[in-house]
């Protein structure tokens, strides 16, 4: 079967989207070569930390690009990248939970009174901790099943995503001791994405509620499985 | 100058260190299958381990002040820690401080001292037999290392300066040379770093002053040619790179505290009931040790308090921490 014999619909399903699915394995796969020592990889001398580090990083680079697949497709005029944005999602959500495990299990090994006492007491991990929580049910309702069930609720409950990204975001502001850049650029970048859609809700209300609001009928039969952009 | 000759306090009991050992011992053990289904984990087991280098110095251990732990590696020693001066992240130090020139170096003394001046490095390690101790280093960040200094009590190089009866305090100043360290081009700190001590805390026979490393001349990013260890005191306290020292009558501004009063006093004692506003001070972990047994519960002074838990008698150590 030739790349041309495929329609959208096929190409999404047959190329496009194993290829994000590969390449979002990539983190993974570097770390694990780095915690093993595979292929001259490694964590340095603090391999708890700098897994730690990464696992953050990473699920907050998949939150940023969920968000992104909003503008780009506005921007871009490519409705359909919107196929590939549950996955990004799911993907955010995994190294979310991959970066949380990682501080339970290797760096406070399994001290379940510290988890709970940091997650009380540090503002800081309350926040992250509260993002990882409200992930969940947005992870949970990714389904085809979930989102037919919850209609017009399902777009109000994602919506979270919003404040998970602020919550993301803070939660790496405030562990920073002195070094603010990298944090400073995901607040950038997360305003940058934001703004967008503030702007747009201001600039053209109808013209939001046309292609964001609710999908086109083309759209709708043709990506039943997904939602409507926000 | 009482403190100088004040005998030298018991050595670190074994007592201090047993506890450590048998619960880093009964971890592994009750790590039991999963430590062995994941002991390929261990890091470090395949990175390689880079050899001591720099030139040889003339030492002898001192078993009195050293721990019993197994000192970290080289490698981890040298590429893995802070000093901002080159760098914000834990291997800028190893990467960019080839710039940093310590020969010459002179050191200035000022202040309450009778004997004052610039004095040329060389000079002030003549007289100074060098010593090895092997001691804690536990960051204030929550990390821990085991360390091979080797040096000198900070109280014998004190003494030639005489300070005077006024002098209460020491402080020193680190070299500010944006051109030799990088970091200072940034000024995520007020340049130069400044840190001071008690003067009983700086005559107290712990409190080192070190040039060397593994029986070798320190290395640059580890703070060379002359730099301070205060064992008992989160590591921000030892500063590196020392250009200067002052007596004074009032307790000097140390960097850390200038940049976040809130979060980093001048005392700064290792204290596990006493937490850092954002994290934890109750565990540490040790750098280099396998994957489910680095957590150890951090000891109050960092596991020196029989020697210097005195020096704070009466002091409300939460409110001067």
């Amino acid at each position: 079967m030739k790349l041309a014999d495929l329609n959208q619909a096929q190409r999404y399903r047959f190329i496009y989207k194993p290829a994000v699915f590969i390449a979002s394995l990539a983190p993974l796969a570097w770390m694990t070569c780095g915690l093993f020592g595979w292929f001259g990889a490694s964590l340095g001398p603090d391999p708890v930390k700098e897994l730690e580090h990464e696992c953050g990083k990473t699920a907050l680079n998949f939150l940023m690009l969920t968000l992104a697949v909003t503008p780009l497709r506005q921007l871009l005029r490519r409705p359909q990248l919107l196929r590939l944005r549950r996955m990004l999602g799911l993907f955010a959500f995994s190294y979310a939970l991959l970066h949380f495990s990682v501080y339970v299990v290797l760096d406070l090994e399994l001290n379940l009174r510290q988890v709970g006492a940091d997650i009380v007491k540090r503002p800081y991990i309350t926040i992250g901790f509260t993002a990882l929580l409200a992930l969940l049910p947005l992870a949970v309702t990714s389904t085809n099943a979930m989102m037919r069930r919850l209609g017009s609720r399902w777009q109000r409950l994602h919506r979270l995503v919003y404040l998970i990204a602020v919550l993301g975001v803070w939660h790496y502001w405030w562990q920073v001791k002195r070094d603010i850049r990298e944090p400073l650029l995901y607040c950038l970048i997360l305003g940058l994405l934001l703004g967008y859609r503030l702007y747009r809700a201001r600039r053209a209300p109808a013209a939001v509620t046309s292609t964001c609001g609710s999908a086109t009928a083309q759209e709708r039969t043709s990506a039943p499985a997904l939602s409507p952009g926000s | 100058m009482a403190h100088i000759h004040r005998t030298a306090a018991a050595p670190i009991a074994p007592s201090q260190i047993t506890p450590e050992r048998v619960w880093l011992t009964r971890r592994r053990l009750m790590g039991g299958a999963l430590t062995a289904a994941l002991a390929g984990l261990a890091p470090g087991a395949v990175s390689a381990t880079a050899e001591p280098s720099g030139a040889k110095l003339a030492y002898t251990p001192n078993s009195r002040y050293s721990v019993r732990e197994r000192p970290n590696s080289f490698e981890d020693i040298t590429t893995y820690n802070n000093f901002y001066e080159f760098g914000l992240q834990k291997d800028s130090a190893s990467e960019n401080a080839g710039s940093l020139r310590t020969r010459p170096w002179s050191v200035a003394v000022g202040g309450e001292a009778e004997v004052r001046g610039t004095f040329n490095l060389e000079d002030l390690l003549r007289e100074q037999p060098l010593e090895e101790r092997i001691y804690r280093l536990r960051c204030v960040e929550a990390w821990s290392m085991v360390i091979p200094w080797v040096g000198f009590p900070l109280a014998r190089l004190l003494a030639r300066f005489k300070p005077t009866s006024r002098a209460r305090y020491v402080a020193f100043t680190t070299l500010y040379s944006p051109a030799q360290m990088p970091g200072q081009r940034v000024k995520v700190l007020d340049w130069p770093y400044v840190e001071g001590l008690r003067i009983d805390e700086a005559m107290h026979p712990l409190t080192l002053m070190v040039v060397g490393l593994y029986g070798r001349v320190l290395p640059n990013q580890d703070g060379a040619p002359l730099r301070l260890v205060v064992p008992w005191k989160y590591g921000f306290k030892s500063i590196k790179s020392i250009v200067r020292i002052d007596f004074t009558a009032t307790q000097p501004r140390n960097s850390w505290n200038i940049a976040a009063p809130d979060e980093y006093g001048f005392y700064a004692n290792v204290n596990p009931r006493v937490d850092h506003p954002r994290w934890s001070q109750a565990s540490e972990r040790r750098i280099g040790a396998p994957l489910f047994a680095a957590r150890q519960p951090t000891l109050p002074f960092n596991g020196y308090a029989a020697e210097v838990a005195d020096l704070y008698r009466g002091m409300d150590l939460r409110r001067y921490f």
